[in-house]
């Protein structure tokens, strides 16, 4: 069964390639071939699936070894695949969703000339996306981890003759090369501690060094994380990401690439748990980001960058439970899922509004849409419940076992992080609900506006030219959008209880991951009942101040920190004070240096020697003859030192 | 007597160059598929090196020895080990690729124009560097390989100072001068480096008394022949200066973006992929086999400067406002991890640098070349002046990405490989240095996307509005080193099996062995 691993990762790299090389002749059937790979992939995922499962819950590892990828002395490399609960566990998650988002991408981007190659690059990132959960050592995973941070700059900037998206997929691969130097230099210190880099050796023997070694190799993948899942210090590029198409978004900037810096810290768990330092250290990662999205998913009206937001802050509950340990691997884990249905369809549910609203992105032009796009209504409002934590849906589970596992840490850190996560609930509820009301509820805010919001023009290109001066005339998406909305809905709904019920997400992942119940301060009643208090109060003080009052079109100032927020915390314009403009001028000067210093010291010593600079410059004048002059003289040299050794 | 096949590898494009020299001026064409005909035939006979070429054999193999100036032990003595057969290959394959990319960079200009542009020789100078190149990595006798490690220059030299692009910004006038002057900075700067290492060769020849490397290296070895330490420190550095001009090494690197800025994509291309793997493998042939004390001496200062090269090279290239120079930078940013790989001296930083060698020398082409493509197409070397190719050459854009996503180390693609090798090398013994190095794999992502989003992104500039996409030509010459590109990425076996015991062998030279792991029961 274990050599149905390669096939599941060659249907969308054969897809991919198929695609992009294909040319024009697959334009009217690509992104059907496209869908079909995905799909294809999918089934061999959950053949496998049934495979496990018929299986001890100790033996439920399958590895297929292909071929010996890099043997230098001592450092080998394998391009060996490694299925188990936790790698399976992904493999449904990102060819399910991916799919279904296939699908919905075959109605989203029917009007766009180059739908074939953007469907190539969607295989193309499920494939990598498949290889980097299903290496089996770091140096094979960090291919795919690579390869999605491709896919991903390429989608990004899909519509690249806009700057601003060309622009955001640059800033996004440079911001993720922050966190790869991360991952390079974890693998190199796993060689010269463990003389392997492979899960196997690595996870097994951290019993064998020090805590210093493991706590360095801790923070370099956590430095990783941090690029990847868009964690503070390195989450400013997954706003702009938002300029790619918003399936996209929906399935790498949300439900799949985004999370596999959760992936990589609870498959590494085997360090972490050896490493309280760089434990605290991801766990105060987490708490920082959940807030820090959190808040600045408050103050955006930009539908997409209000769920962008979002992504941060839900991917900084998960990061945090990843560094409670074992307290925290399998609600970690088991809130990437939920989150991966609810966030996914949230973003198709953006996408269809957009559709349905001439490619509009501002919520304050949107309003009372609930009447026009019922199904987009219901399924959004059914992803808004989930992520809000409403008792019985999927994100009232995981969230909520998440807060407990943060206070079950125990001590003060438990105190602080446990109320980090209550706090963040309550936002969530605030801005989730901001984002339902300003969009479905209200005044139809986009009759009689008929120029555009100047602040935030579309992400859409297609905008440009579908008539923006026309009142747009909001209507529902087609069935081959809805219906992967409503896949997603039904997750978003049931997945969350589905889980709970009987501990089977635990069950199931509890043998790669480990499990401890930590000690927890306070009961789980009252864990669900605070968070349920956090709950209503985001929502009552949205209501109080969306719901209630009419939703003004041009935004107000606002205070001082909703202004910061909008400018996602003033960390943009760091970024671009100190790198951007810091290192401009570093290698605006360096040029310079290189130019009369580094190359007028070198001439200049030459000079002292033969004359070199005098000579170089007397012969930029002429030329013919100087070739002439000069190759004498070369090879005169060449014949003196000839005879020279002759008559020596 | 056997087949002289490593003659044979260097005798036929250097017939070839001859023959395409004499080719009538009426006859240009001919001379171009003369010239291709020639250099796939060498390739054919690299192949066989390659076939012949037992990794697990004897040191030097294919050997030929052949007394040439008997007074002074100067011998014709040629041989292989693999790092020299993988370097031969590279430069077999790569030299078609430039000729058939250069096909009509030496076609006459427009009527009117003053200067002459002699087909023939062009493609029969390119031959020669091959010829010379080839006999290079195959000599053994350490003066005979100074012969050809500066006879290379002369045909070098015409090459860079003669054919350069056909638009230029200045005028046709600047441009000469331009040209001339990156043409005699380029023979200068290498003469003089070769100087340095003659005195250093007579030197050495005074106190070993002849110029086979294998005859000293093992008096060396077993003892018989003692150098004082200060001798054989003085001799190193008189060799390592002349390969620290050529691989170029900070802060001798001057004299490369000039050269390659000045000279048209395909000898760009022949420069930093071809003739300047002929001083980082020189490196590793002669200063460690030669002087392996002295080579560990030096190497605290050889790898700060290596490190340097690294980080400085690539801040250059981001801050250059010119697509050849741009390349020419990040050039010199990777022959400093050359240069730190082989004097990590570790086996997977030396077995890395080797690779690193022929893959750099692959990614490059595949860039440069694209890049000349462009280049001719609006008559432009200035990165400001293009914008939004993508759009009217999707497949130019397509095969320039992935040409500068090697040049940035993607994983899946060759480069990579050898770069972790080369960092993974370096970081067992220096770790503070290996970790530093890093910051390059960033730095490398910001000068190959800002050009990418410079030229290819955003509007479409009126003036490339009607460049056409590649040409079947243009096709056939990045196609085959795209596919080259992914399969090293993916399957770099051949060339480390070939590599590996070769480095195994310089490893002992040097009496070095790889560190060990602190906890070796993982195994």
């Amino acid at each position: 069964m274990e050599n149905l691993i390669a096939p599941l990762i060659a249907a969308p790299l054969l897809g991919a390639a198929v695609l992009l090389l294909g040319g024009r002749r697959l334009d009217r059937v690509g992104h059907w071939v496209g869908t079909l790979l995905s799909a294809t992939s999918f089934v061999f995922g959950l053949i496998l699936f049934a495979d496990l499962l018929g299986k001890d819950a100790e033996h439920r590892t399958l590895t297929q070894h292909l071929w010996t990828w890099i043997s230098v002395g001592s450092f080998q490399a394998d391009v060996t695949f490694r299925l188990d609960q936790l790698s399976m566990t992904f493999v449904l998650l990102i060819t399910g969703v991916g799919s279904l988002i296939h699908l919905y991408s075959v109605g989203y981007m029917e009007h766009d000339e180059r739908r074939r190659r953007f469907f190539g690059y969607l295989n193309l990132f499920l494939a990598a996306m498949l290889l980097l959960v299903l290496a089996d050592n770091y140096l094979l995973l960090y291919v795919g981890w690579e390869g999605v941070g491709l896919a991903s700059y390429l989608l990004i900037g899909f519509w690249q003759h806009k700057p601003s998206a060309a622009t955001a997929a640059k800033k996004a691969f440079l911001v993720n090369r922050v966190g790869d130097m991360g991952l390079s230099i974890a693998i190199m210190l796993m060689f010269t501690t463990f003389g392997s880099f492979a899960f196997g050796p690595v996870l097994s023997h951290t019993g064998d060094t020090s805590e210093g070694k493991l706590t360095a190799i801790g923070l370099m993948l956590l430095l990783a994380a941090c690029g990847k899942s868009a964690q503070v210090p390195l989450q400013s590029w997954l706003g702009d990401a938002m300029e790619g198409p918003t399936p996209v978004s929906a399935l790498i900037h949300a439900a799949t690439m985004v999370t596999a810096g959760v992936y990589l810290i609870v498959r590494s768990g085997a360090v972490f748990n050896a490493a309280p330092d760089a434990q605290l250290a991801v766990t105060v990662v987490g708490a920082v980001t959940l807030l820090f999205g959190a808040i600045v998913g408050c103050a955006k009206d930009d539908i997409k960058k209000a769920l962008a937001g979002s992504t941060m802050s839900q991917i900084g509950y998960m990061v945090l439970a990843a560094g409670l340990g074992p307290i925290g691997y399998v609600f970690a884990i088991m809130h990437l899922v939920t989150h991966g249905f609810f966030k996914a369809g949230l973003f198709l549910g953006a996408g269809s509004v957009m559709h349905g609203m001439n490619d509009e992105v501002d919520m304050r032009r949107y309003g009372g849409l609930r009447k026009y796009m019922p199904v987009t209504f219901i399924t959004f409002g059914l992803g808004y419940l989930a992520i809000i934590g409403f008792p019985g849906l999927s994100g009232f589970f995981s969230k909520d076992k998440i807060i407990e596992a943060a206070f079950a840490k125990g001590g003060t850190e438990g105190w602080i992080l446990g109320g980090a996560a209550l706090l963040g609930a309550a936002i969530t509820a605030f801005y989730m609900t901001r984002v339902m009301l300003m969009t479905f509820f209200g005044e139809e805010r986009w009759r009689n506006q008929p120029t555009r919001s100047p602040q935030a023009p579309s992400a859409e290109p297609a905008a440009e030219h579908r008539g923006e001066h026309a009142e747009p005339h909001p209507h529902e998406s087609p069935k081959v959008m809805t219906i992967p909305m409503i896949v997603l809905a039904v997750g978003s709904v049931f997945g969350g209880a589905f889980f709970s019920i009987g501990d089977r997400f635990l069950h199931w992942l509890e043998p790669v991951t480990g499990h401890s119940e930590g000690d927890s301060p306070l009961s789980a009643a009252a864990v669900t009942g605070a968070t349920m208090v956090c709950l209503v109060i985001g929502v009552a003080i949205a209501w109080a101040q969306y719901g209630r009052k009419p939703v003004p079109v041009v935004a107000p100032r606002g205070s001082l920190l909703t202004r910061a927020a909008r400018r996602d915390l003033l960390q943009d314009d760091f970024n671009h004070v100190v790198l951007v403009r810091g290192g401009e001028h570093l290698t605006r000067s360096l040029v310079y240096v290189d130019h009369t210093l580094v190359d007028g010291v070198v001439n200049g010593t030459a000079a002292g020697f033969g004359g070199l600079s005098g000579r170089l410059r007397r012969l930029q004048n002429g030329f013919a003859r100087s070739y002439a002059v000069s190759m004498f003289g070369g090879a005169a040299l060449l014949v003196a030192a000839t005879l020279l050794m002759r008559a020596v | 007597m056997s087949f002289p096949l490593l003659t044979a590898t260097a005798a036929l494009p250097a017939i070839g160059a001859v023959a395409t020299a004499a080719v009538p001026a009426a006859r240009r064409s001919a001379a171009k598929w003369l010239a291709l005909l020639v250099s796939l035939a060498t390739l054919a006979l690299a192949i066989t090196v390659l076939v012949r070429f037992d990794p697990d054999g004897t040191r030097y193999q294919l050997t030929e020895s052949h007394a040439w100036i008997k007074d002074f032990g100067v011998r014709y003595e040629l041989g292989v080990d693999g790092i020299a057969v993988a370097l031969i290959a590279l430069t077999a394959v790569l030299i078609p690729f430039i000729i058939l990319a250069g096909w009509h960079d030496a076609d006459p200009l427009e009527t009117g124009s003053r200067r002459w542009r002699p087909t023939q020789g062009f493609f029969a100078l390119i031959l020669a560097v091959e010829a010379m190149v080839v006999i290079s990595f195959e000599a053994t006798d350490v003066f005979l390989f100074y012969i050809f490690f500066e006879a290379m220059l002369i045909p070098m030299y015409f090459l860079i100072g003669g054919f350069g692009d056909r638009a230029h910004e200045h005028g046709e006038e600047a441009a000469a001068t331009q040209r001339s002057y990156a043409a005699v900075k380029f023979l200068l700067y290498n003469l003089v480096g070769g100087l340095i290492m003659l005195a250093a060769v007579i030197g050495l020849y005074v106190v070993a008394g002849n110029f086979s490397l294998q005859e000293i290296a093992q008096a060396r070895t077993n003892g018989s022949l003692h150098m004082a330490t200060s001798t054989e420190r003085w001799l190193f550095l008189g060799f390592f200066f002349a390969f620290a001009v050529k691989a170029p090494l900070w802060p001798l690197h001057t004299w490369l973006p000039n050269a390659m800025q000045e000279s048209t994509a395909p000898v760009a291309v022949l420069i930093t992929a071809v003739v300047d793997k002929v001083g980082t493998f020189a490196m590793l042939r002669f200063c460690l086999q030669l002087f392996p004390e002295a080579s560990k001496w030096a190497t605290p200062v050889i790898l700060v400067l290596a490190l340097i090269s690294i980080v400085y090279g690539a801040l250059l290239a981001v801050g250059q406002r010119d697509i050849k120079r741009l390349v020419a930078y990040a050039s010199i940013s990777h022959f400093g991890f050359i240069i730190m790989g082989i004097f990590a001296m570790t086996s997977q930083g030396q077995s890395g640098a080797t690779l690193y060698m022929v893959n750099h020398g692959i990614s490059t082409a595949a860039l440069m070349l694209v890049a000349g493509f462009l280049i001719s197409r609006r008559g432009s070397r200035l990165i400001g002046d293009y914008g939004g190719v993508q759009k009217v050459a999707p497949v130019l854009a397509g095969t320039f990405l992935i040409g500068g996503l090697a040049t940035l180390s993607l994983p899946g693609l060759a480069p990579f490989v050898s770069e972790f090798l080369v960092l993974v090398g370096t970081f067992t013994r220096y770790p503070a240095i290996g970790v530093i190095a890093t910051f390059g794999i960033v730095l490398a992502a910001l000068y190959v996307l800002v050009l990418y989003q410079r030229t290819m992104t955003g509007p479409v500039k009126p003036e490339v509005s009607a460049m056409p996409d590649l040409r079947a030509r243009e096709l056939v010459v990045v196609a085959p080193l795209i596919v080259l590109l992914i399969f090293l990425g993916v399957y770099p076996k051949p060339v480390t099996d070939i590599v590996n015991p070769a480095v195994k062998q310089t490893m002992s030279d040097v009496h070095k062995s790889d560190p060990k792991p602190e906890v070796e029961a993982a195994k």
